[in-house]
């Protein structure tokens, strides 16, 4: 099954590597991986997609929140949650194609932010199925390059993380 | 009055109570040796290595319960005492390690005898520091010294540049420290205790099987008040021998791999089983599908959430410290009126005493050879089972656990996580520093003791007089077994060749040295031997080359897979 673990941790140098090597060393897998300083500047928040049995993503909170630095873990996908992605695509936009792709950023929701006359770079915002539909919507041929950030995620409703 | 950042570290370990730091110089540690030369707090043991530090300093925690300090220099220094590290943590011991670290202008560059210690050392710590400012030295001591003592214990390591010793701040020890990121619980959740009560009164079969965290968190007298109560069967991981009075008819035996047929086959047919401090570790209960072959209801307190249900499902889980679970635990069972049903727990008694008549640990006693067995067995009558038993790992270590018979915590100190062989004879150090009138042992093997042997001339210079008892049969002896039974009898590299004349050896280092080679002069050596109050006696004991540890149950069988004598 796949969860979206949503933590707090103390914003001091290494934090990100001694979640990272926990991962490591005990073999879990990390889908994605997204952390920032939140508004309050000493601590950071971490969004980690990962896949376990029920058994494994138990432990893999009880193992984070043994971290010394961590101060709140949450699995963000045992209740209600809101889930965002953003990706920057390059695709090709010479002329046969440069309708083609407008109105597939437009369908998408998309966002044309840089324009050459043979290329368009999209933004796109969503959860993580929807930009790969958008990747899967298009001639493969016409990608030029994607990056995407990886999850973040927020519980919905009044389900706060703070510390 | 501004200090320097080395003089604030010697007062920060003065004003933590210190009473030994195990360490070895070096150029980035210099300024804190200066510190330490000026000063009468604490006593500073220079070894020989640094893995003998730590594992000096982790022999010293295990025997008092006190936080171990080790002080390396940078680069190989605190590489050495990596081992020793990871040793502390498998085991749960809690270590303040300082390391020292290349000057910060310097960190990065591959400057001489760097390294990233805050990275080599990330998976085998509870937790480590980097301090890159003399103003948080002695808040980052003060947490080192909290985290390392309290909840699961282990090793903390504080890696301090040169040049942060060098600058000054202002010095004020803090009283206490409070982490939002760090709460540890101890009190156990009321409703989980009492339900564990209640599936307790009404076992049939129940068995108490106690682990390391009895000891660490100095349960022995609540787990015993505990055990008598119920009139329950007991049984002990390796690590947690002596929480537990072996003498005590209701005690089993040691459990796991080479753990009493007893023991063993009750943890397998028992109904109720109480898992106090102990986690299920794949040298304890094999295969966990074999284990579940027959259904059990599972109590587990551990003070380490991540222990509970880490390698099995468990019924009622306890988050909290053994010693505060236990005692409450007594007062709900002193305040009920039932009591378990005295008819089932006599079957089960009787079962049990069954299975206790096959005498697992017997072994040939008119044998022509010194059987390791036996001088264990003459060690524990000698010295009337009141020593400090320490051991390195192997066959050794295990004849030691199965026949000296701890009654008390803290008495048996061995490297039961990691495995480390050469542990033995620095960990007997720290724990003669710790009990200088103590009689001291390390139970040794030809290949262990030479991993860490250049401790003989630590123990000559701080005038320890350690027994080392070497039960020498010219083989990595548990490899060597595992070779006979798994491998064809082909025995790769396990022959110990060219092994050094030890009695001679000990000489040249300034102790007394004895070989013994039959079984009639065993008794009367130990008696020599521990009658030297003031003296290292290193004991070569030539023993029987082919005796294997009885019983045993081969990896990743089930618990009632056991290989008898």
């Amino acid at each position: 099954m796949r969860h979206i673990i949503s933590l707090l941790m103390e914003n001091e140098a290494g934090a990100l590597s001694r979640v990272a090597g926990l991962f490591s060393a005990r073999g879990y897998n990390i889908e994605s991986l997204t952390v920032a300083p939140t508004e309050d500047e000493t601590l950071s928040r971490m969004t980690i997609v990962t896949r376990g049995s029920d058994d494994v993503i138990e432990q893999i909170t009880k193992q984070l929140n043994k971290l010394i630095d961590v101060v709140k873990v949450v699995d963000l996908s045992e209740a209600g949650h809101i889930e965002r992605e953003l990706m920057l695509v390059k695709v090709r936009a010479e002329d046969g194609l440069r309708e083609e792709m407008k109105r597939m950023s437009d369908i998408f929701r998309g966002r044309i932010i840089d324009v050459t006359d043979k290329t368009y770079t999209i933004e796109l915002t969503g959860a993580g199925y929807k930009l790969d539909a958008f990747l899967e919507a298009l001639d493969k041929g016409a990608i030029l390059e994607t990056v995407r950030t990886g999850a973040s995620g927020i519980g919905r409703g009044d389900r706060i993380l703070k510390a | 009055m501004e200090l320097t950042g080395a003089e604030i570290v010697v007062r920060c370990l003065a004003e933590e109570g210190v009473e030994f730091v195990f360490g070895y110089p070096g150029g980035a540690v210099l300024n804190i040796y200066d510190e330490i030369f000026k000063q009468d707090k604490f006593k500073h043991v220079l070894v020989r290595h640094e893995q003998a530090a730590a594992h000096a300093a982790d022999g010293y925690a295990r025997a008092t319960g006190r936080t171990g300090v080790a002080l390396v220099t940078s680069g190989p220094g605190a590489t050495n005492a990596v081992t020793g590290i990871a040793t502390a943590y498998m085991d749960s011991i809690p270590l303040v390690v300082i390391s020292g670290q290349v000057p910060t202008p310097a960190i990065g560059m591959d400057a001489f005898q760097e390294v990233d210690m805050v990275g080599i050392t990330r998976p085998c710590v509870k937790h480590n520091f980097l301090v890159k400012d003399v103003k948080d030295i002695a808040e980052t001591i003060k947490k080192a010294f909290y985290i390392a003592s309290t909840g699961r214990p282990g090793p903390v390591v504080v890696d301090i540049p040169k040049d942060v010793t060098q600058h000054k701040a202002e010095f004020s020890y803090p009283k206490s420290v409070k982490m939002r990121s760090y709460n540890p619980v101890t009190k156990g959740h009321p409703g989980q205790i009492k339900r564990a009560v209640q599936m307790l009164l009404e076992a049939k079969r129940p068995m108490l099987y106690t682990g390391g965290g009895a000891v660490l968190s100095n349960a022995a007298e609540e787990l015993t008040q505990f055990a008598r109560l119920l009139g329950f069967p007991v049984t002990s991981t390796l690590m947690g021998l002596g929480g537990y009075p072996a003498s005590d008819p209701q005690f089993t035996g040691m459990l796991g791999m080479h753990g009493t047929y007893e023991a063993n086959m009750a943890m397998q047919h028992c109904d109720v089983l109480v898992a106090i401090g102990a986690r299920f570790d794949d040298r304890v209960i094999g295969n966990p599908e074999h284990f579940f072959q027959d259904g059990r209801r599972i109590i587990h307190i551990d003070i380490d959430p991540a222990s509970i249900a880490k390698r099995v499902k468990v019924d009622v889980p306890i988050v909290g410290s053994v010693k505060e679970v236990l005692a409450e635990m007594v007062k709900l069972i002193k305040a009920s009126k039932e009591r378990p049903e005295p008819a089932a727990l006599k079957t089960w008694w009787t079962q049990i005493e069954l299975w206790r008549s096959r005498d697992c640990m017997k072994y040939d006693r008119d044998s022509s050879l010194i059987k390791p067995q036996y001088v264990i067995e003459k060690m524990h009558e000698i010295t009337r089972g009141e020593a400090y038993v320490t051991s390195d790992v192997g066959q050794h270590q295990m004849w030691a656990a199965q026949y000296y018979k701890f009654d008390q915590p803290r008495h048996w100190i061995n490297s039961g996580g990691l495995g480390t062989m050469g542990f033995g004879l620095p960990a007997a150090m720290g724990v003669q520093f710790a009990h200088p009138e103590a009689a001291v042992a390390c139970i040794t093997g030809e290949g262990s003791i030479q991993m860490n042997i250049q401790e003989l001339a630590t123990c000559k210079q701080f005038n320890l007089p350690l027994k080392i008892i070497l039960l020498n049969n010219r083989y990595l002896g548990m490899v060597r077994q595992w070779q006979e039974f798994f491998y064809g009898n082909r025995y790769s590299e396990s022959y110990m060749d060219a092994l050094p004349d030890f009695v001679k050896l000990a000489e040249s280092y300034g102790h007394v040295g004895m070989r013994i080679e039959q079984p009639g002069d065993v008794e009367g050596a130990l008696k020599e031997a521990f009658a030297m109050k003031e003296r290292l006696v290193f004991m070569n004991f030539i023993t029987d080359q082919t005796e294997n540890v009885y019983p045993m149950i081969p990896a990743g069988k089930g618990l009632n897979e056991m290989i008898l004598v």
